[in-house]
């Protein structure tokens, strides 16, 4: 029986190069498969139930990297895939193998990174039967991935990869897992690839209904206090140049989500900041002045909401521009609803645009700005401030680099210190906030585009979680920046115990971790570290002229607090703006 | 406001299709008061009739997040317009000599009827909407509802409005 969504006849289709009709076994189908659909890295961990597909890679074109543990090939597969925008193709055998990658797949969904996860399962003789590292992957990913598989015949392995594919990249994108059992690896059948994908079910709506962007053209030109809304749906369909003409067009200012970072230009002058939690005074004052709200794929979030859904944005009509139409509506009803692609909405918008009416209204909110910037005290006993640490980094490569970050405090300061101004150069688990992301996510990146700058900046406490990956950076030599905030404590846990848990330090101190420079060095990695502003600059400079990795650990301030801060159920006018010291 | 939805989803005929959508359900924390599934009008595909409660921004969004499986193919909300709604149950009640005249009598203006006759019980089969068989059931409580199997609702939109791939 056919598994899934059958449509397309595999003995029909085209027959390109690459031996079409030829004899092969299922893994040979899998690999010239992945080939075919332009792979040239796959991220994995051989183990039993694989390794057909490993000795099929043994003699193929495509590149492996063998990480040391499955989260990490998948966090670096996603890394891949959100600095290229192609997909990342993960590899991981049965039972504990395709488990390991749960973490990465969630973190994907989340955030809708296009990832083509590959397991092996046990022969299906054996499945059911509670077999040695059997695991149910699919029934396990069901809730976490945008579909998945189960291959049962090898004839239907081509036809499901080319959806799997398909599905992974277009629409919203997002992970898409194929589990196949060991059997259909080592089956062999003629090897015929389909040319398209004929899915009845599944025709994402890329184009906007044009009386609606009508609707929306019409409150631009009603608008006084006019604000755009962008996330990472903008950074997914690569409008980063179309949302930089619309808001010039119109004279809208623009406040980009922690998704939305590197998809408008931090240092352009209609770049308000980031809204929300740690956001800046200047977007939470427009979100809650704002007449007409016009988000541009972003899913209005708890941490920018607040969970406050009725309060939020109160005054404004909302324009909700999203290709994921269940997104409309789900948290905020919107005045104008517009389902489409973000490109495609905006290049249709803005032949016919006209500018708002909006001089005084971008004046304000400059003001904002200027008021209440993001700032930081020195501190008194000259010791490194983080945040002093992310604006070094910022200003010595213009914010030119690719930045990943784990989560916590050291995410939201790069978030509010660095100025992202080249498109997918912020790489940060948003949706989900996985720790140990960052430093697998980096290697990814940096395999993508061996000739660029990849900063990896994490927490001392996330770093520790996918630490073993500093064998892959010295093993391909990745020059890869690594970078440690290291305050010896879990500092957002600790900043929350500080502020809503009477300041009981909860299991949050990691002062007794390794010696990171030493443990840079054990992997053969170059280790510097700095403890103050001017060991900062200097170690930093020496990180940047090294060929190959360096990990650079900056011991800074272990009692910084983020600021602004909107406690969570508060809404957004009750922002704490500093630790009034 | 909180109330009854009924919702008819046309689906690919695949193994794990109703795991995805009763997951689908479960995930985003919608309550399913039945679900049933069954052929359609073509083949390679089926129809699943859910009936659940919430208000109306409620059941849009569980349409919304239907459409997103790429195994549906169609989603629509059946009680927004006329439809029909039928369930099948099976129960069987305590009967002695002496009692099952005097249950025959309530079983008739039900159109139900009596489909297997024990020594100490009967089954009777009864089918039409769930407030029908509601009060069937609480007719026959008195008498000792040994059994009860119900199907769940399975539902149609009137000829006015086809539901169709």
């Amino acid at each position: 029986m056919s598994t899934d969504t059958a449509m397309v006849e595999n003995k029909k289709a085209s027959m390109p190069a690459m031996g079409m009709g030829e004899v092969v076994t299922g893994s040979e189908m899998l690999l010239r498969c992945l080939l075919l659909e332009g792979v040239e890295h796959v991220f994995g961990y051989p183990g039993g139930a694989v390794l057909p597909i490993y000795d099929s890679l043994y003699s193929s074109q495509l590149k492996h990297v063998l990480t040391r543990h499955e989260q990490g090939a998948i966090h670096a597969a996603d890394g891949y895939a959100r600095a290229t925008g192609k997909p990342g193709v993960v590899i991981a055998t049965s039972g504990p193998g395709a488990t390991n990658l749960v973490t990465g797949i969630a973190t994907a969904q989340m955030d809708s990174v296009p990832l083509v996860c590959i397991t092996g399962n046990v022969a299906q003789s054996l499945i059911g039967t509670d077999a040695f590292q059997e695991a149910n992957i699919t029934g396990i990913t069901l809730p976490i991935t945008k579909h998945n598989y189960f291959v049962r015949n090898i004839e239907d392995l081509p036809r499901i990869i080319k959806e799997a594919f398909h599905i992974a990249t277009t629409g919203r994108p997002g992970p898409v897992l194929i589990d196949i059992p060991k059997d259909v690896n080592t089956a062999k059948a003629p090897f015929y690839y389909p040319e398209s994908v004929k899915l009845r079910t599944y025709n994402p709506t890329v184009k906007p209904n044009y009386m609606q962007v009508d609707k929306m053209l019409k409150a631009i030109a009603k608008a006084k206090k006019p604000v755009i809304v962008t996330g990472g749906g903008t950074v997914t369909a690569g409008a980063e140049q179309e949302l930089i003409e619309f808001a010039e067009k119109t004279n809208i200012p623009v406040i980009t989500t922690l998704m939305g970072l590197a998809g408008f230009p931090g240092t352009h002058e209609l770049c308000i900041g980031m809204p929300g939690m740690h956001g800046c005074y200047a977007a939470n004052q427009a979100l809650l002045n704002t007449d007409l709200l016009i988000n541009i794929g972003a899913r209005f979030d708890d941490r920018i909401t607040m969970g406050r859904t009725k309060e939020f944005a109160q005054n404004a009509k909302i324009v909700h521009i999203d290709i994921d139409p269940a997104e409309i509506g789900k948290n905020i009803n919107p005045y104008i609803p517009i389902v489409g692609d973000a490109k495609t909405v905006l290049a249709t918008a803005i032949p016919k645009v006209q500018r708002a009416d909006s001089d005084e209204w971008v004046a304000q909110v400059k003001a904002w700005n200027q008021e209440q910037p993001y700032r930081y005290s020195k501190s008194p006993e000259g010791r490194l401030k983080p945040q002093r640490v992310v604006e070094m980094i910022y200003e010595t490569t213009a914010g030119n680099a690719i930045v990943t970050t784990d989560v916590g405090q050291h995410q939201m300061w790069v978030a509010q210190y660095y100025k992202f101004s080249a498109v997918r150069s912020f790489l940060s688990s948003g949706g989900l906030g996985t720790m140990g992301f960052g430093f697998p996510a980096a290697i990814g990146a940096q395999f993508a585009y061996p000739d660029r700058l990849v900063i990896s900046v994490s927490g001392d406490g996330g770093f520790q979680m996918n630490l073993q990956e500093l064998a892959i950076a010295a093993a391909h030599n990745l020059p890869v920046k690594i970078v440690i905030l290291n305050n010896n404590c879990l500092g957002m846990v600790r900043q929350w115990q500080e502020l809503f848990y009477d300041n009981r330090y909860s299991h949050i101190d990691l002062t007794e971790s390794v010696d990171f420079v030493k443990l840079a060095e054990a992997y053969g990695i170059k280790g510097l570290r700095a403890s103050t502003e001017e060991q900062a600059e200097n170690v930093w400079r020496e990180a940047l002229n090294t060929n190959g990795p360096v990990l650079v650990e900056f011991k800074v301030e272990p009692g910084e607090n983020v600021f602004p801060m909107v406690a969570a159920g508060n809404t957004l006018d009750q922002m704490v703006l500093g630790d009034e010291e | 406001m909180e109330q009854k939805h009924t919702i008819s989803v046309l689906v690919n005929d695949q193994p794990g299709v109703l795991t995805r959508v009763a997951n689908l359900m479960g995930q985003r924390g919608f309550n399913i008061d039945s679900i049933t599934v069954g052929q359609s009008e073509e083949k390679g595909l089926s129809r699943m009739i859910i009936v659940t409660s919430g208000d109306e921004a409620t059941v849009e969004q569980i349409v919304k997040q239907f459409h997103k499986l790429i195994d549906v193919l169609k989603v629509q909300q059946l009680s927004s317009g006329p439809m029909v709604a039928r369930e099948l149950a099976l129960i069987k009640v305590e009967a002695t000599a002496s009692t099952r005249a005097e249950l025959n009598l309530i079983i008739d203006p039900f159109r139900a009827s009596v489909v297997d006759v024990g020594p100490n019980s009967i089954v009777v089969q009864v089918t039409g909407d769930t407030q029908k068989i509601d009060a069937l059931i609480e007719l026959l409580t008195p008498y000792g509802i040994k059994e009860l199997s119900r199907t769940g609702v399975t539902a149609i939109s009137r000829s006015a409005s086809l539901v169709k791939a």
